[in-house]
């Protein structure tokens, strides 16, 4: 199967996808995007977040040919150019990474919470982000960092 | 004949050139050199590495607990189009067992499989599918035997034996003082029996990594792990290699805590690579993770206390037994530290201990944060608040009574070193303030046990405090040689003067490597310090593990600065100044005056050190299980805050608050995210995290059906950070990783028994112990129609027509 998507702005072309493949899968070993994470591929972890048409989906979760012609945005795509976008700014300040690997999901859905609100209470903040396991952090420097970088933002 | 370590003829990966950073000084505010990239996506982990013509490896794994294998065909596999090896143990040109304290575990089995998910055989084909298709395709032969799976069982006489060695594999006997005449003189006896899962370490970063052939029948191995040498040690034997043809590049790690100790696909991936000439990545995905490596051990503990009638603590007897599945791994370490913890931090005159580890048929189990100590913890710390209970007694002044003290001993006799501030951490979480009191009826369901599930309001919701107090030793124990190799090297690179720092510590996310940057900053007083990536071309800097790596690999880098300054100020003395000599900001200050830049000393010339750390020797225990065992202890103490839906037996914790000697912070931030971190892991073991396993078989194995705490479920976390140097450490440090995990989850626990007034002797806690439908979760899941639940969803029954 041949695919042809938009990839942070550029048209990008796969040839010889499996069907079964994933989105995920497509990014990381066809396409040169590996800063989507794979903690599960079982929608269960948030750390494959992506954009698709402007939506936060979990991209282990979408079968890469549901992607045919469609925008994705992943971590990659998140910068402004050389800038750090606030939202990454605020993790690395805030102490919101360790081993890094919940992270890309987390810039990602941070970057998507904070678009829609970008005022959040502490439950909010919560609530938006429990689709995102880290297992070293315990969450609060991550909360640290969204109130960083909301605040920073506004 | 020593063979230099050989460059690959075929050149492998680049080498990236190490980011220079600024760090601050030893104890400043310092961003982790990693940070940047990682939130950009450009951080390479292994499941990341990729090369062109790589295949793709895959393990085909036993599906039972306990066979025979009578055979093994590949041929149709072989045939497969895009498979380009099918690989068994015939095929093991070297040691074909592996395993860090004993070689037991087999590199791919043969004869005989001890648990469900043994490596059987490897395949690589040239896409992941197509060699996952190929497991199915071999075909192997088993006679199924019945598993051992309970560790009692396994210790008796007509037990199968599941090793030649027979099923223990370790027993500690702890003999202090005289336990028979201390309880006959004691006023109040508490005993109990205490219970905890099997925890995975659930790191979210998969087993995965890439071997490279170079050409001359050795391999380069780009790899996530805790111990670079040793699995080099590992895998060169089992290739039949000599280590030098075996080069090991530490790949980004997503996460350690004690499941990238062992190896995992090491062998498999060097093996695969080997026979096809070619690059090859394996990568476990969630599923074969949680067979892919140890696992935390089940313990059943029975404990019995004795006491003054004014709390003075007489006598301890305690029989643990520990599951250590079916193969070694680290169990020998675990069932050691066990032994020693298991009075807690008090002063015990007498104490009897038995530490049993026993083979089943069980996933293995090994090293995960806390090691040995969390499990006893969950115990000691039960019994105090019951005796405390006894006595009538408020919990923490009967731990204040007790604690250890410098000086005195611990019951495997070593002395308390000083400083052993227990008392000190207790009445710090005593001290600090309780969270606010906040009227449950009418709150933010988000603030409720059971949150947007909407399941109370508010009703039957009880709050509940506990405390506990844990400790933990630091660096390798009982009579191994411990040590960390560093290279550091000071030149001057376009006019300024530069650090480079190479050793082959695992950094997992801890954030080592920005500590070494620091340590280099403040004995050097060179700003732009690099840290190479850790590979084996440098000397081993021992496991990261055992909250070492900044006290080992920390005081290797300090020396080998040290060695670099010593060399600089000779120059010195000999061209320029002797008095009172500094490096401040690049330049060398003699009396606090200037004498000369770094750059104009050296010029083009490197200065290069590389020391060898070896800690103070330890002694492994005698036979009555005596001896300065323990290099170093660290002791936290922690609060715990629950609110508690007492009629469905659903959980919020409030606030975890603790209070931990770290000796000195070394990177504050770096240190708070260990403490917030360790807390979660705590919570977890307390309130969610369990391997259940059924006859020998693994009923979750995925982020479905085993949960680690999500953002919802962490409370904040109010940490008080005391530093009294530890005159023997580097700069009096402490390492300060494990102890977070160890007593947070009794303090939970024991505030879950304060909000409900249960006995909750288990943990994970499930609901229906907290709403005492049972003690332990049962062991069938609820059938409809079974007891208890039988109204469940039948609405004729439940008269709601
Ligand atoms: S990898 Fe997609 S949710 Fe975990
Ligand atoms: S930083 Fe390691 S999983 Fe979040």
């Amino acid at each position: 199967m041949r695919l042809r998507l938009n990839i942070n702005g550029e048209t990008r072309e796969a040839d010889g996808v499996w069907e079964g493949e994933s989105l995920l899968y497509v990014l990381r070993e066809r396409l040169g995007f590996p800063g989507s994470k794979n903690a599960c591929e079982q929608g269960e972890c948030g750390s494959c977040s992506v954009y698709l048409d402007g939506v936060l989906v979990c991209s282990c979760l979408v079968l890469a040919g549901q992607a045919e012609g469609r925008e994705v945005v992943t971590v990659e795509g998140i910068a402004e150019g050389e800038e750090l976008h606030p939202v990454q700014r605020a993790f690395v300040e805030a102490g919101g990474v360790q081993c890094g690997f919940c992270t890309p999901g987390l810039i990602v859905a941070t970057h998507d919470l904070l678009g829609r609100n970008p005022d959040p209470t502490d439950a909010e903040i919560r609530e938006a982000l429990a689709g995102n396991l880290c297992r070293c952090t315990g969450y609060e420097k991550i909360l640290d960092a969204v109130r960083l970088a909301a605040e920073r933002m506004s | 004949m020593m063979i230099e370590q050989t460059e690959p003829a075929t050149p492998t990966r680049e080498r990236p050139d190490a980011p220079v950073t600024t760090p601050g000084k030893v104890g400043e505010h310092t961003e982790r050199a990693d940070g940047v990239p990682k939130v950009k996506g450009e951080f390479e982990y292994s499941s990341d590495l990729w090369m062109d013509g790589m295949l793709w490896g895959a393990t085909l794994r036993s599906p039972h607990p306990h066979a025979n294998i009578w055979s093994i065909d590949t041929a149709e596999a072989e045939e497969m189009p895009g498979v380009q090896a099918v690989l068994t143990h015939e095929d093991v040109p070297g040691r074909k067992v592996y395993g860090m304290e004993v070689p037991d575990q087999p590199v791919l089995a043969w004869e005989r499989v001890r648990y469900q998910g043994e490596a059987v055989a490897i395949v690589a084909a040239d896409h992941p599918e197509t060699a996952r298709r190929a497991l199915e395709k071999i075909s192997v032969q088993y006679e199924v035997l019945d598993p051992l799976t309970d560790p009692e069982e396994a210790m008796k006489e007509d037990a199968p034996r599941l090793h030649l060695s027979g099923n223990v594999l370790k027993r500690i006997n702890i003999l202090h003082g005289d336990v028979a005449e201390a309880s006959a003189s004691a006023d109040v006896v508490v005993s109990g029996e205490y219970e905890v899962g099997m925890q995975d370490q659930a790191f979210l970063g998969p087993e995965s990594g890439l071997a490279v052939p170079d050409g001359q029948g050795g391999v380069d191995l780009y790899i996530s792990t805790q111990w670079l040498h040793l699995d080099r040690d590992q895998v060169a034997d089992s290739l039949g290699l000599d280590p030098e043809q075996v080069r090991l590049t530490l790949s980004g790690v997503g996460g350690a805590f004690g499941g990238r100790e062992d190896l995992s696909m090491q062998i498999h991936a060097c093996l695969l690579a080997l026979e096809t000439g070619r690059p090859v990545k394996m990568a476990y995905n969630r599923e074969e993770s949680f067979f892919g490596h140890v696992h935390r051990h089940p313990a059943k503990m029975r404990y019995e206390h004795g006491a003054t009638r004014d709390g003075e603590l007489l006598y301890v007897k305690a029989r643990l037994v520990f599951d250590g599945g079916a193969y070694a791994s680290s169990s020998i370490a675990v069932c050691t530290n066990a032994a020693t913890f298991a009075c807690g931090p008090y002063e015990v005159p007498n104490a009897r201990i038995e530490s049993h580890m026993l083979y089943t048929n069980n996933p293995p189990c090994g090293a995960m944060r806390g090691f040995g100590a969390v499990q006893v913890c969950f115990a000691h710390e039960a019994q105090m608040d019951k005796l405390a209970n006894e006595l009538g007694m408020d919990p923490l002044e009967l731990r204040i009574k007790n604690a250890v003290r410098p000086g005195i001993r611990f019951p495997f006799g070593q002395e308390v070193p000083p400083p052993a501030p227990v008392r000190v951490i207790l009445e710090r979480v005593g001290d600090m303030p309780l969270p606010e009191e906040e009227e449950v009826m009418g709150r933010d369901l988000r603030r409720l046990p059971g949150g947007v599930s909407n399941v109370t309001h508010g009703e039957g919701v009880r709050r509940g405090v506990g405390y506990a107090v844990g400790y933990k030793n630091i660096g390798f124990s009982a009579g191994f040689d411990d040590y960390s190799t560093a290279r550091v090297t000071l030149s001057i690179e376009e006019g300024e003067p530069l650090v480079r720092i190479h050793t082959a510590a695992a950094e997992v996310g801890q954030g080592l490597i920005t500590v070494e940057a620091q340590i280099a900053r403040t004995e050097l007083g060179v700003e732009r310090v690099a840290v190479l990536q850790a590979d084996t071309r440098v000397g081993s800097a021992g496991s990261t593990s055992a909250s070492r790596q900044t006290y080992m690999t920390g005081a290797a880098v300090k020396q080998a600065c040290e060695q670099v300054r010593a060399r600089i100020f000779q120059k010195v003395r000999e061209e320029y100044a002797d008095e009172d000599l500094a490096i401040e900001d690049g330049d060398i200050v003699s009396g606090g005056e200037s004498v000369v830049s770094l750059a104009e000393l050296l010029g083009g010339e490197e200065i290069e050190e590389t020391v060898e750390f070896h800690h103070r020797e330890t002694e492994p225990l005698d036979e009555r299980g005596q001896g300065n065992a323990h290099l170093q202890f660290a002791f936290a103490a922690h609060r715990a805050v629950v609110e508690v839906d007492t009629e469905l037996g659903l959980v919020r914790v409030v606030e975890v608050a603790t209070a931990q000697d770290v000796g000195k912070a070394m990177n504050p931030q770096a240190l708070e995210g260990q403490i917030e971190g360790g807390i979660a892991q705590g919570l977890g073991l307390a309130l969610l995290e369990e391997i259940q396993i059924k006859e020998g078989k693994i009923q979750n194995a995925s982020f479905t059906d085993y949960l680690i705490p999500t953002i919802l479920d962490m409370p904040s976390v109010r940490a008080e950070i005391l530093e009294l140097a530890d005159p023997e450490a580097p700069y009096g440090l402490k390492g300060a990783g494990e102890p977070p995990t160890i007593a947070s989850t009794p303090a939970i626990v024991a505030a879950l028994r304060d909000a409900t007034g249960r006995e909750l002797a288990r943990v994970p806690v499930k609901p229906e112990q907290i709403v005492g439908i049972a003690e332990k979760p049962p062991s069938e899941p609820p059938q409809p129609g079974s007891r208890g639940y039988s109204g469940i969803g039948h609405l004729d029954e439940r008269e709601e027509h």
